[in-house]
């Protein structure tokens, strides 16, 4: 084969390589901030989990849940409709990465705020809505009546959570002994405290309220009185689109702030008569404020006549599995939920 | 590639197919290297030149973003502490440590399992090959049936049936014991030899009476013709005593506080997933043997039957011995298999290296480095139990070849 | 088909171990058969809500029952139902029509090929039909399609791959085995993180495949590694003197290959890629591990329904029953094929 040949054929095959590259790779999708990714894709990515109460798929395939009805929330504040939002399962492992390769527009699926997170991880949170603490879940056969009793148990722990650093923690601070299993997968974690392979699991106080109902007898297990850290869990989003931050931020606010002012989906349409200034721009009676923020004067009126209040939401997806409020209550009734002035 | 036209010589064919058709004119590095890369040299450089550039576009892609995630990629992290706490340690761990150390103990863990999962599976595994060739037909249907449930499903569903069945082992306080074992769900205790003045003395008394067992028979062989079971008796019985009087102890296993202590443990999670990873691979290593055994020609069993022997030695003497080429390689795929699969430990609770990088790479967000890991050591353990199996392979076959050439 | 049997001298000996052998396995069968049977009939639910199941101690009918459409479609809207079904359907015949040999041949490839697309086609829509996002995509059907466009992408390219590692050229040699062994050595898992995690890192920023295109990318070059070894098997076992006289005749590379080396090199390796077609077909259920909604981890989170909680094993055991349902069909069929093949 003559050189003038090869080099002919090698340039052919760089050719031919190069254009199957260009054929292959992805195309470019506008690379701006958050809110524009949005409203061009006309629809937002939710990140969620899978816990009972929190997000769950129905018999009939459709996302259930605490966080799922503030993912709706979201899409009413953005598109005026409920259903222009899409929601995909992601492991605690998986999610903090793929919100930062730009899966998610937003994670609401029981982030812990934490400091790493805000600052090295380049997260921003919203406001917390569901104030959480870890806690521990025993058998009640153990006869223990706090954390401290636990010397040398074996404890479940679920992994990729703040939960397998905070029970090492607090057992190295009490200068107590304990043996860990663990267990990613949710079924098997209940099993293992079932069968008495632990003696107790830990998980927020949350999570562990909603896996006790799935428990053949609840009755046999006692959740001990320690929190041994506390877990807001906020929606998260990556740093640089603020405009997008305020929108997931208000949205929260605007749940919490009808449930104290008592507007629900139900007696919301009466509230359009009132004649409270603060309750007419809430309402978008008065588009002035709407006008100011940009957004629909309707937008908070419709978040409430469909997914409703705070109260409403919690009590919904969260009370059939025995959850209390706690500190999940208005500042005024002893909680710690609280909205900042809509003005 | 795009496809040449007839009148262009045969390039790109199979190694085989073309062998003869290379004729290295000149000798030399230079020119053994031209014929070694072979035709077409610059479209080959091309090629590697293309990958090299859609690799370095992916690694610059994946700088920017970590970059912006405020990650600084490299293994830095590995000397800083790692704050969980591991279940299961060969060697002694504890929140605090590095990740280096919760790393090698993830290692230790899954070479552990593989090893015990491709010791039992073995077993297992020719024992049913062997039973699928009785002559019962009952046992044989069994046999096959096992076969087929347990290679038709997933894994992972087999394993959570594992680790389901040994949570259903009664709890510390209500467990069986017999004989010093006790089964729980708090993992399978067997009574343990400790020793508090050290292994030294008790372990040099031990080795000694082996060895002089070993010369004892030897020269038994030579001078009577066979060996003796008496002498293994008396050596077994020294080494006792000497043992005994060192100071060891038989440690068995008690309840204490919420858990059985003392003994030695397998943990239900590690149970389970040798259990899962045993009945899984005997199943196929069982089909191997099967075939193994079917390759031995039916004349030299009873060439062996007409010399005398039993059936039990025409297996053990005849048959496997020849089997065993056919065996080797096809079982050496199969514990790489296993190896790998214990990865699955991740599932079930088992602190294998998966589950502790995957934690690792939660807790730092050093996602990539964390992989990185995973797949060199995984690399690392298929190559070394490639080249070991390759070695043993290469003497199984050697001996039967030197047998065959010397008739 | 047994070739041989261990035959005893002493025959009734042996016929005492065998009838032992035979009872102690029976008696086992009979137990195992008994509880199984206790659990999924004698004790269980037929009809009732979570608290009626509960308290009874066996198997949760009405919890299948009620979790049947979301185990097979995941999120898949109900008014389209249709779709999923006719790929599960389609996929299901095709795979029927390959498995006899009458119909080999370009056709298929063909048939394989528009199937795949108009698989993919049907299930995401556009062209008059609803567009549904991958992100809702779920159960069975993603199980089988993926199973099958990996296939479809891993068997042409593990025909070069293995092709390359024969070649004369060192530099596509050393490439296609580095390649291969790198794959094999590592854990189907690590790939599956490799996927989640890093993929998404080595994109421009803005660019966004999901999740179940990154899975089926990643387990595409998987499966490709290991097909290009069962290939290279049927390659070495074609005769030199078969393409010395291709090239004789004046017949191109490629032509060669097409028409003499992988007719012959194929039909060798049939059975051995039936085989592991079921293997990869298993190794879907792993996609579960990073939360994909695949067959088994749709069957998981049907267990997490408030309304139906925690009825696990009932899930994983009408998914086993699904895959061992498809597996062992496959497994017999490669026995069959095998002999058929033997014959001639």
């Amino acid at each position: 084969m003559s050189t003038l040949q090869t080099f002919r054929n090698a340039a052919r095959t760089l050719a031919a390589a190069a254009a199957v590259a260009a054929a292959v790779l992805p195309t470019f999708a506008s690379a701006g901030p958050t809110l524009d990714r949005i409203k061009e894709r006309g629809v937002i990515k939710v990140g969620v989990g899978t816990t009972p109460g929190f997000f769950a798929p129905d018999s009939a395939g459709k996302w259930q849940g605490f966080f799922i009805d503030y993912g709706r929330a979201l899409s009413i504040a953005v598109f005026g409709s409920p259903d222009k939002v899409e929601f995909t399962s992601s492991s605690p492992q998986q999610r903090l990465p793929a919100l930062q390769a730009g899966e998610f527009d937003v994670l609401l699926s029981g982030v812990t705020v934490t400091i790493t997170r805000a600052f090295k991880l380049g997260f921003h949170f919203g406001p917390t809505i569901f104030y959480d603490g870890q806690a521990i879940l025993a058998r009640k056969d153990l006869g223990v009546k706090s954390a401290s009793e636990l010397d040398g148990a074996t404890i479940g722990v679920q992994s990729g959570t703040t939960g397998e650093l905070n029970i090492a923690d607090f057992f190295r601070k009490t200068g107590k002994a304990f043996s860990p299993v663990t267990i990613e997968d949710t079924s098997e974690f209940l099993a293992a405290l079932e069968s008495g392979r632990v003696d107790a699991i830990t998980q927020d106080s949350s999570d562990l309220v909603g896996k006790l109902q799935q428990l053949k007898k609840p009755d046999d297990y006692v959740l001990l009185p320690e929190r041994l850290s506390k877990e807001p869990l906020a929606p998260a989003i990556v740093a640089g689109d603020d405009r997008w931050l305020e929108i997931v931020n208000w949205t929260v606010y605007a749940t919490i702030q009808a449930e104290e002012w008592g507007i629900t989906s139900k007696n919301v349409d009466t509230f359009l008569t009132s004649q409270d200034p603060a309750i007419q721009r809430f309402l978008g009676v008065d588009p002035s404020l709407a006008q100011d923020i940009g957004l629909d004067p309707k937008w908070a009126y419709n978040i409430i006549k469909t997914v409703g209040n705070y109260g409403e939401i919690y009590e919904r997806n969260l009370a059939p599995l025995g959850w209390e409020r706690g500190y999940n209550q208005l500042w005024t009734k002893g909680g710690l939920l609280y909205a900042p002035p809509f003005r | 590639m795009r496809r040449r036209s007839g009148k262009t010589a045969v390039t790109f064919l199979p190694e085989n197919v073309t062998d003869r058709a290379v004729r290295p004119q000149q000798r030399g590095p230079w020119a053994a290297l031209v014929a070694w890369w072979g035709p077409r040299p610059f479209a080959q450089i091309a090629v590697l030149l293309g990958l090299a550039a859609l690799l370095l576009w992916f690694g610059h892609n994946a700088a920017a973003a970590l970059h912006r995630a405020g990650i600084s990629p490299g293994f830095a992290f590995l000397g800083r502490t790692a704050n969980f706490q591991i279940g299961e340690a060969p060697i002694a761990f504890q929140a605090g440590d590095t990740y280096l150390r919760a790393i090698a103990v993830g290692l230790l863990n899954t070479l552990k399992a593989a090893l015990a999962g491709c010791l039992s599976a073995t077993i297992l595994g020719v024992a049913l090959g062997v039973l699928s060739l009785t002559r019962s037909r009952f046992v044989r249907a069994l046999v096959r049936s096992y076969i087929e449930v347990i290679r038709n499903t997933p894994l992972l569903l087999q394993l959570f049936f594992w680790i389901a069945l040994a949570h259903a082992l009664p709890g510390p306080r209500q467990a069986p014991a017999a004989l010093g074992v006790v089964l729980s769900n708090r993992g399978i205790f067997v009574p343990a030899l400790t020793a508090p003045e050290g292994w030294a003395l008790p372990l040099a008394g031990v080795g000694l009476a082996l060895i002089s067992a070993i010369l004892g028979n030897r020269i038994l062989a030579r001078s009577i013709g066979r060996g003796s079971a008496l002498v293994w008796i008396l050596a077994v019985l020294a080494a006792g005593s000497v043992a005994i009087s060192s100071g060891v102890t038989l440690d068995l296993p008690h309840l204490q506080g919420f858990n059985i202590r003392g003994g030695a443990s397998l943990s239900p999670e590690f149970a389970a997933l040798v259990f899962g990873l045993t009945i899984k691979f005997a199943a196929s290593i069982a089909e191997i043997v099967r075939a193994g055994i079917l390759s031995v020609p039916q004349g030299q069993r009873e060439a062996a039957r007409a010399l005398g022997l039993n059936e039990a030695q025409i297996l053990r003497l005849v048959v496997l011995p020849q089997a065993l080429r056919v065996i080797v390689p096809l079982i050496t795929s199969n514990f790489l298999d296993l190896a790998k699969d214990s990865s699955l430990a991740v599932a079930i609770g088992f602190p294998d290296l998966v589950s502790i990088l995957n934690t690792t790479a939660n807790t730092t967000g050093q996602a990539i480095e964390a992989v990185f890991i995973m797949t060199v050591t995984f690399l690392a353990i298929n190559l070394s139990v490639a080249a070991l199996m390759n070695r043993y392979n290469t003497r199984v076959a050697l001996r039967g070849q030197g047998r065959g050439a010397g008739r | 088909m047994i070739g041989f049997k261990f035959r005893s001298g002493d025959g009734l000996r042996a016929d005492l171990r065998g009838l032992a052998l035979s009872l102690a396995a029976v008696v086992l069968c009979l137990l195992v058969l008994r509880e199984l049977a206790d659990w999924l009939l004698v004790q269980a639910t037929f009809a009732g809500d979570m608290a009626t199941c509960r308290a009874a101690e066996g198997a949760c009918w009405p919890f299948l029952v009620a979790k049947l459409r979301f185990i097979l479609f995941a999120f898949y809207p109900t008014d389209q139902l249709w779709r999923p079904i006719a790929v599960i359907v389609g996929l299901l015949s095709l795979m029927g029509v390959s498995a006899l040999p009458r119909f080999w041949g370009k056709g298929l490839l063909a048939g394989w090929g528009f199937g795949l697309a108009a698989a993919w086609g049907l299930m995401s829509g556009g062209v008059g039909l609803v567009p549904v996002s991958v992100n809702d995509w779920g159960g069975l059907p993603v199980t089988l399609l993926l199973w099958a466009s990996c296939m479809g992408f891993a068997f042409p390219a593990a025909i070069l791959l293995a092709l390359a590692r024969q070649s004369r050229m060192g530099g596509l040699r050393v490439l296609s085995v580095l390649y291969i062994e790198v794959m094999r050595a590592t854990p189907m898992v690590a790939i599956l993180y490799f996927a989640m995690l890093i993929l998404p890192l080595g994109l421009p920023e803005g660019v966004i495949f999901d999740k179940i295109t990154r899975a089926a990318i990643m387990t595409a070059l998987f499966f490709t590694a290991y097909l290009a070894e069962v290939v290279r098997g049927g390659l070495q076992t074609i005769p030199p003197g078969q393409a010395e006289a291709a090239a004789a005749l004046g017949i191109g590379y490629w032509r060669m290959v097409q028409l003499v080396i992988l007719p012959q090199a194929l039909q060798k390796v049939i059975p051995g890629l039936v085989n592991l077609a079921i293997g990869f077909l298993l190794a879907t259920s792993l996609l579960a591990v990073i939360g994909v909604f695949d067959l088994l981890n749709a069957a998981k989170a049907a267990t997490t329904d408030p309304l139906w909680l925690g009825f696990h094993d009932e899930a994983y055991l009408f998914v086993a029953a699904i895959y061992f349902a498809l597996c062992f069909g496959g497994s017999r069929y490669s026995l069959w094929l095998e002999r058929r093949l033997a014959r001639g």
